[in-house]
């Protein structure tokens, strides 16, 4: 096979337990972000714009829809004749099957696969990041310094510091030290999980790891043996928007930067676009009685009623007297007239009846999973079905085919839930 | 798939004005999204036809721009394809296509080196959804030579423009007329037809080694009693894109609810080259009503009976009435827009006014600034 300078190795196999409902169905890098895109586009779209046409994504948790949103890469321009993407799911080897362990443990049972490339330089990318960020630039800084390895370093605030991983670095950006979470943060360079390794040196470092760790992890084990053992790791500085979108609170708040008059992250430069595998291509219809401000909408979507402050995805139907507000509606959903929608986040093809409220009450934390819902956000999982009049409170979690008999006195207090239980198939009833 | 697909999508049509200065017919945006080639193409493709010739002349580079690649309409195969032929320079020929007879004839190799039974011809700017099976499957019902779809045109449609049929009880062609002074009947030709291969072959020799280049007058109309030629009747909607106020009217037909459920949310789809825009953005002096828009596109002002293309730019204080603002138009603060149609890229400075009348719609030519 031909040579590759340098081949990427996307880890999107997490669960992302953090975000609830949202995930049970689909990985983290799975699900929707801004209205049309996953939050996978963006490290794809990322690769092929800094020239990295050779992307393996390693899957495990739930990869349906992220295998059939990849495909043959066709949207990132990654359908290519030598390279593009690969998706890289743990298999049997010889007597035994395996999962994948650790973040370095899934890139250690794929070396096969990179070695096919020859490459002299591996790019290891986590698939649940907000950002754009041109890698070709950080192999430049990576070359320039001779670096064994470089990870991409974002400043961060010293209040938030103690909540990441942190690099100590020297004058001329060599890092010396990790520090995981300290209470006392010495430096505030958080770790973005963007590195670049020299092939040779990662390739040994992760068969030697896994002799001590199975479940071998890039900031547990691999760096920190790296540095003890003097490698040359260089602490590559990023300015510009990055968001994590680990939390129920996290996701929402970083769709809603989307949606300011000028963002902070802009989508519509003509250049370093993102892509995504786009199903729905027609325009939008705002109907005659329609209002729609502080909203981006996509593809395919009709709004007949009004929608403030929301991020709707393809193909949304919003009927004639319903209003959305400070909400997510994504893919395919269906809302239906009169009902009114506040601080919401509605999944996939879901359909919401005439006469709803969701979203009004006290703001009362999720009695079932307090630590997930806190914020006043109510979520509803993919597929799900609400029937007519009903009204819903806060930080309630809704999942699967609900009746009118689910809500008593036709309404779900805030911080209730209503989980439909799922059958031998893995449908919910 | 037992045919190839033809398109025909080289004439000039002198009635579009500045519109088709630079593109030819068959390139002109649609929709919002849509450019009028992706009708009759998608129809192909939805139809499972895997092999289709688009014949190009008049102002190429617009549609080469837009069939950059076959693979948005799925067309990528290593058993088909999709084949964009222009004009080109010989060793016997340097001609330029003499007609839509002529078009086909030097691109003949095309058809000889395929091997279905059938040919299927749409003209490349009308916009309509059908289903060519159906029509092959009428044309060996009636064990025709040549088919021709027609429709029936309504009252407030021109039938002097389009090519009038007569047929007799069994529907069989007994008169082609193009363009009549005085139609004999509200039957017109849709441009779409079913022929067979070899058939098509022979009859485009003949006629222009006779010096006749015309597919309808010198073909269609010449030969209707010698071959069995039928009509089919087609009811579904289509409008030609043969003047700016069908132009018009046809971009704002979109806005009705039938219209978009059978182009746009019905399968199978009407597909076009994707774009990449991110979605269309509504900040918060937004007021826009009966439109449609496209993605990309970031709207500040006001807006009724609109059709907006992609990355149109609205500036606050605007206001925009029954009109088509094509791709990439910036309209800036204070502007007036009514009754008129905003080529692409065209940048109208804060405060200008561009006012039309449904009778005198006001064309803006792509690329031009506008100032107050």
């Amino acid at each position: 096979m031909r040579k590759k300078e340098m081949i990427a190795m996307l880890l999107a196999g997490g669960q992302g337990s953090r975000l609830g409902v949202l995930t049970s169905n689909k990985a983290k890098p799975a699900i929707p972000f801004g209205g049309k895109y996953r939050v996978i586009d963006f490290p794809l779209s990322n690769c092929i714009n800094s020239g990295v046409d050779t992307v393996g994504v390693l899957t495990q948790y739930q990869p349906l829809t992220l295998n059939q949103h990849i495909g043959i890469g066709t949207p990132w321009d990654l359908d290519r004749r030598v390279g593009g993407v690969m998706i890289l799911s743990p298999h049997v080897k010889r007597e035994s099957g395996e999962w994948f362990q650790g973040t370095a443990d899934a890139i250690y049972q794929n070396v096969d696969f990179i070695d096919q490339y020859n490459p002299d330089y591996v790019l290891i990318l986590s698939g649940d990041h907000i950002y754009k960020m041109d890698y070709s630039r950080m192999l430049a800084f990576h070359k320039k310094n001779n670096c064994d390895v470089s990870i991409a370093a974002l400043t961060v605030s010293w209040e938030e510091a103690s909540r990441f991983g942190l690099m100590n670095i020297k004058e001329d950006s060599r890092i010396y030290e990790f520090e995981e979470k300290p209470p006392e943060p010495k430096s505030n360079l958080a770790n973005m999980g963007i590195y670049i390794f020299r092939w040779d040196v990662l390739r040994d470092a992760l068969e030697r790891d896994n002799k001590i760790h199975p479940d071998s992890d890039f900031g547990k084990h691999v760096l920190p043996l790296l540095l003890e053992e003097g490698k040359r790791m260089y602490a590559y500085p990023f300015s510009g928007y990055w968001r994590d979108v680990g939390t129920i609170d996290s996701y929402w708040m970083a769709n809603m930067d989307l949606i300011q008059t000028v963002p902070d992250f802009n989508l519509y430069e003509n250049f370093d676009k993102i892509y995504t595998d786009a199903d729905h291509q027609p325009p939008l219809y705002t109907g005659p009685n329609a209002e729609i401000t502080g909203s981006i909408i996509s593809e395919g979507s009709e709004v007949l009623g009004h929608v403030y402050n929301s991020v709707l995805g393809p193909g949304v139907i919003v009927e004639e007297g319903a209003t959305v507000s400070d909400s997510i509606i994504m893919e395919e959903c269906y809302i239906g007239k009169d009902t009114t929608i506040g601080r919401c986040i509605i999944d996939t093809g879901c359909t919401i009846g005439d006469g709803v409220t969701i979203g009004d009450g006290e703001n009362i934390k999720n009695v079932h999973k307090p630590l997930l819902y806190d914020t006043g956000i109510t979520v509803i999982g993919e597929h799900s079905t609400i029937p007519d009049n009903v009204s819903i409170g806060k930080n309630c979690v809704i999942f699967g085919k609900t009746e009118p008999h689910d809500y008593l006195g036709g309404r779900l207090e805030s911080g209730q839930s209503i989980v439909k239980p799922m059958n031998a198939n893995g449908v919910r009833a | 798939m037992r045919a190839v697909g033809m398109i025909l999508a080289g004439g000039k049509n002198e009635r579009m004005g500045e519109l088709t200065r630079t593109r030819a017919t068959s390139a002109l945006p649609v929709g919002s999204c849509y450019r009028a080639i992706d009708f009759p193409l998608s129809n192909m493709t939805n139809s499972g036809i895997t092999k289709i010739a688009i014949i190009t002349q008049y102002n190429s580079r617009s549609l080469h721009d837009h069939l950059s690649s076959p693979k948005w309409w799925d067309l990528g195969s290593k058993q088909g394809g999709m084949f964009v032929l222009s004009p080109y320079l010989s060793g016997d020929n340097s001609l330029w296509f003499r007609g839509t007879a002529d078009s086909i004839y030097q691109n003949l190799t095309f058809l000889r080196r395929s091997n279905e039974p059938y040919v299927v011809i749409s003209s490349g700017d009308c916009v309509y959804k059908m289903d060519y099976n159906d029509m092959i499957a009428y044309h060996e019902c009636k064990n025709a030579d040549i088919t021709i779809a027609y429709r029936q045109v309504p009252d407030n449609d021109d039938i002097r423009q389009y090519g009038v049929m007569e047929l007799d009880a069994a529907e069989r062609l007994t008169d082609l007329e193009e363009k009549p002074l005085e139609p004999q009947s509200d039957l017109a030709s849709i441009g779409v037809y079913v022929i067979s291969r070899p058939l098509l072959i022979e009859l485009i020799e003949t006629i222009v080694s006779e010096g006749r280049y015309d597919l309808v007058r010198d073909l269609f109309s010449r030969y209707r009693k010698r071959l069995r030629i039928y009509g089919y009747r087609f009811d579904g909607y289509w409008r030609n894109l043969g003047n700016i106020h069908a132009y018009f009217d046809c971009n704002m037909d979109f806005l009705r609810r039938d219209m978009r459920n059978s182009f746009m949310m019905q399968s199978p789809y009407i597909k076009t080259k994707p774009k990449d825009e991110p979605p269309a953005k509504y900040n918060n002096m937004a007021r826009v009503t009966n439109c449609l828009v496209g993605s990309g596109a970031i709207l500040n002002g006001s807006a009724n009976r609109c059709v907006i293309f992609r990355r149109v730019f609205t500036g606050e204080f605007s206001s925009i009435n029954n009109a088509i603002i094509m791709e990439g138009t910036h309209i800036g603060n204070n502007c007036v827009v009514e009754h008129a149609i905003i080529d692409k890229e065209v940048k109208l400075h804060d405060g200008a006014r561009v006012i039309g009348s449904p009778e005198n719609l006001y064309v803006i030519t792509k690329g031009m600034e506008v100032r107050p």
